[in-house]
């Protein structure tokens, strides 16, 4: 904890450069992602992330030393490289696209290592610490590092910002975008050139290995959250700066763990959260609502059923037993007596030694029920020329649905009919 | 002796992947196999750590469990939870490439495993980790028992599944209709991807695998439109990335693993060029040929 504190005190000015640049780093790759993610273009993400690497290897032999901007050079060439031919193998054969990516990822990762296994062995003494572009390590930047990774990172921020409108358009609707008469293939190529830089600029802090997390995850967190864009990108690049901000602490506080993984490990256990807990979205969250809409059309069926009893008997409030009710419909005993339970604590029904009778609110809820049934069932007899003994499973289903602003529609609609299809009564209350 | 022990555990691997690779990349789950490869490694750690032993069953089942519980994770969020199938993939295998890195950090005292060989193995180190049986007999290198009895497996799933296999690859639908479970036999191909890329692991890493169970398929997928002939090339072709890679290796000094993966990669490039039947530049002289018949 006092290790957190000293940390955060930002005392080390390296401290500082370390802190704001990761965190840059993964929130301007979080940015770009956000787009890949809408394109549909994770898996090439992870493929250009490793085809770094042989980029960085050949930079480094050409400079003899690690020069950032020769390094960079070199990887932004093979990352780009990697996309081409990507592109032209799943063009020109009959390679389908995800085995071109397998084929490009490892067959370029591979070239990678052979090349930095080839440097590590050469005995070359300014090699070392090449070999943390594998997995990253933020502590590892020094101030000139930092400074073109920052530099790339603010472009990238920027032409996203400028380019925001086109991008959104060729995300969603590319056709639309070329029938306009946008510059689509410029405008692919400029967003090519971004996912490549920002891969770039990222692997200082996270590495090669796990670099597509860091475009991707952010963004399909976010996803989880919203459906407007303008958010999921910026709550794309809270998450990526959050994770950015973890790595460099864990870089500073156990020099001993790779960075990557533990920014990958940030940024999972926000998305793994957002994918169950998101409202809405999330699929625990799913999962409730859905049940409570399958507790909610229980219970107006239970509210329905004791409605028609009473009208078939002439008494509404008459006290009914579980078996009773059984015998109308069936329901699932236990669901049945928990709906009735539900009921109760909502004030519609009343029980007493385990029978059941409406309330003077549930005799009427249950009224609008069978109203809302008949009512459809003649709507559907008299507008869509259905035969009366087809309407009774459509009526079943919309009746939980209809808006009492929709009720009041079809009441005017259908001049207030007092008898359905059936010939049964029609009830208003 | 030793370029024969290694060549001969490079060929057993390369077998092994790239017959499984064949069905994933005609079943479009390349990427799949890649996931797989990445996501065992936690499994392959914890084995390791509750066992403490390197080569043992523990360790197979562990990371064998771990492998369908990814394919199951994928379709989990993709179906439930909306998500679309590349980011399902990608962040499943990231995050759990990324616990088993962080596993081998936090035990590096226990586990007798480093970055390095998640990343490209050691095969150089074969002919040094011998089996030597109670009695003191030297019989010979353990990855060389591991990756073949691995590859017999490998072969003998693909025997005797052969027909079922070959139909849920092609023809799902009529699979189904003549009794054949898709959802089964997909779930046995992934457990044989994780059981392959487990054995492989040692001996070239989890991300070079890949190129493994990849590369040498697509290459005789060019060269062949037959699945038999297909299969056959592969084996051929992963045994020449194998000597091919190793001797590259030794030249410059370099990763094995890397090698391999360079020399497939060029196997490819070759025959993407020059195949006789789809090659670029077969296909550019029959349209310059058809240009000139027409003008």
């Amino acid at each position: 904890m006092e290790q957190f504190w000293e940390f955060l005190s930002f005392s080390e000015p390296n401290i500082r450069y370390v802190t704001f640049g990761s965190i840059l780093l993964c929130g301007s790759a979080a940015v770009v992602g956000s787009f890949i993610f809408l394109k549909k273009k994770a898996l090439v993400g992870d493929a250009v992330a490793h085809a770094v690497l042989p980029g960085v290897c050949l930079g480094f032999l050409l400079a003899g030393n690690k020069n950032p901007v020769l390094l960079v050079t070199g990887a932004f060439v093979t990352g780009w490289l990697s996309l081409v031919a990507i592109d032209y193998i799943s063009a020109k054969s009959k390679i389908k696209e995800d085995t071109a990516i397998g084929l490009i990822l490892s067959v370029f990762f591979g070239i990678g290592i052979l090349l930095l296994t080839y440097i590590q062995h050469s005995g070359n003494a300014a090699q070392s610490g090449l070999d943390h572009f594998l997995f990253g390590k933020a502590a590892a930047m020094v101030s000139s590092d930092l400074n073109v990774f920052s530099g790339i990172a603010f472009m990238l921020i920027i032409a996203v910002v400028l380019f925001f409108k086109e991008f959104t358009l060729i995300s969603f609707d590319i056709d639309f975008a070329k029938t306009i008469g946008f510059p689509v293939r410029r405008l692919e190529l400029v967003l090519t050139t971004l996912t490549v830089l920002a891969i770039v600029a990222g692997i200082q802090a996270i590495g090669v290995v796990l670099m597509a997390a860091i475009l991707i995850t952010p963004a399909a967190a976010a996803r989880f959250w919203t459906d407007n864009l303008k958010k999921m990108v910026f709550l794309s690049a809270a998450f990526g700066g959050v994770s950015g901000f973890a790595g460099a602490f864990i870089s500073y506080a156990a020099p001993a763990m790779p960075t990557g993984p533990w920014i990958v490990m940030v940024i999972s256990v926000i998305a793994l959260f957002s994918f169950f807990f998101a409202p809405q979205k999330g699929i625990v969250m799913k999962l409730i609502s859905r049940k409570k809409m399958e507790n909610q059309i229980r219970e107006e069926n239970i509210l329905k059923l004791l409605f028609q009893l009473g009208q078939k008997d002439g008494n509404y409030f008459q006290q009914r037993s579980v078996n009773e009710i059984l015998a109308k419909r069936p329901f699932k005993p236990k669901q049945l007596i928990s709906g009735l339970a539900r009921l109760k604590k909502q004030g519609f029904l009343e029980n007493g030694d385990g029978r059941w009778k409406f309330t003077r609110a549930g005799q009427k809820k249950g009224a609008r029920m069978v109203k809302l049934h008949r009512l459809w069932e003649v709507y559907l007899t008299r507008y869509l020329r259905i035969a009366s003994d087809h309407v009774h499973e459509d009526a079943e289903t919309i009746e939980h649905i209809i808006t009492p602003d929709l009720e009041a529609k079809l009441e005017k609609l259908l001049e207030y009919p007092v008898k359905d299809p059936h010939q049964s009564d029609i009830p208003y209350l | 002796m030793d370029a024969f022990w290694i060549i001969l555990t490079g060929s057993f691997v390369s077998i092994s992947c790239g017959l499984l690779g064949s069905y994933l990349i005609l079943r479009k789950m390349a990427m799949v196999g890649d996931a797989i490869s990445h996501a065992v490694l936690p499994g392959i750690v914890i084995a390791f750590l509750i066992s403490g032993q390197r080569d043992s069953l523990t360790m197979l089942v562990g990371a064998g469990i771990l492998g369908v519980i990814t394919t199951f994770l994928i379709e989990f969020f993709h179906q439930k939870g909306n998500l679309q199938t590349d980011a399902s993939i990608g962040v499943t295998f990231t995050w759990l490439f990324a616990l088993g890195i962080i596993l081998i950090s936090v035990y590096a005292g226990q586990v007798d495993l480093d970055q390095d060989c998640v990343l490209h193995g050691e095969i150089a180190y074969v002919p040094i980790d011998l089996w030597i049986t109670a009695s003191g007999k030297i019989i010979g290198p353990r990855a060389v028992f591991i990756t073949g009895s691995v590859m017999i497996i490998v072969i003998s799933f693909i025997a005797i599944g052969y027909k079922e296999l070959f139909l849920t690859t092609f023809d799902p639908a009529f699979a189904t209709v003549i009794g054949i479970s898709t959802a089964l036999w997909h779930y046995l191909l992934m457990g044989a991807v994780s059981l392959a890329t487990v054995a492989s692991f040692e001996s070239v890493g989890a991300i070079l695998v890949v190129a493994l169970l990849i590369a040498p398929p697509a290459t005789a997928y060019l060269l062949t439109e037959k699945f038999r002939p297909m299969l056959i090339i592969t084996v051929l072709l992963g045994i020449l990335i194998s000597i091919s890679g190793y001797y590259l290796a030794v030249s410059i000094d370099g990763s094995i693993a890397g090698a391999m993966s360079t020399v497939a990669g060029l196997l490819f490039a070759l025959a993407f060029l020059f195949s006789p039947k789809e090659g670029i530049i077969i296909t550019w002289l029959k349209n310059q040929a058809r240009k000139k018949e027409l003008s």
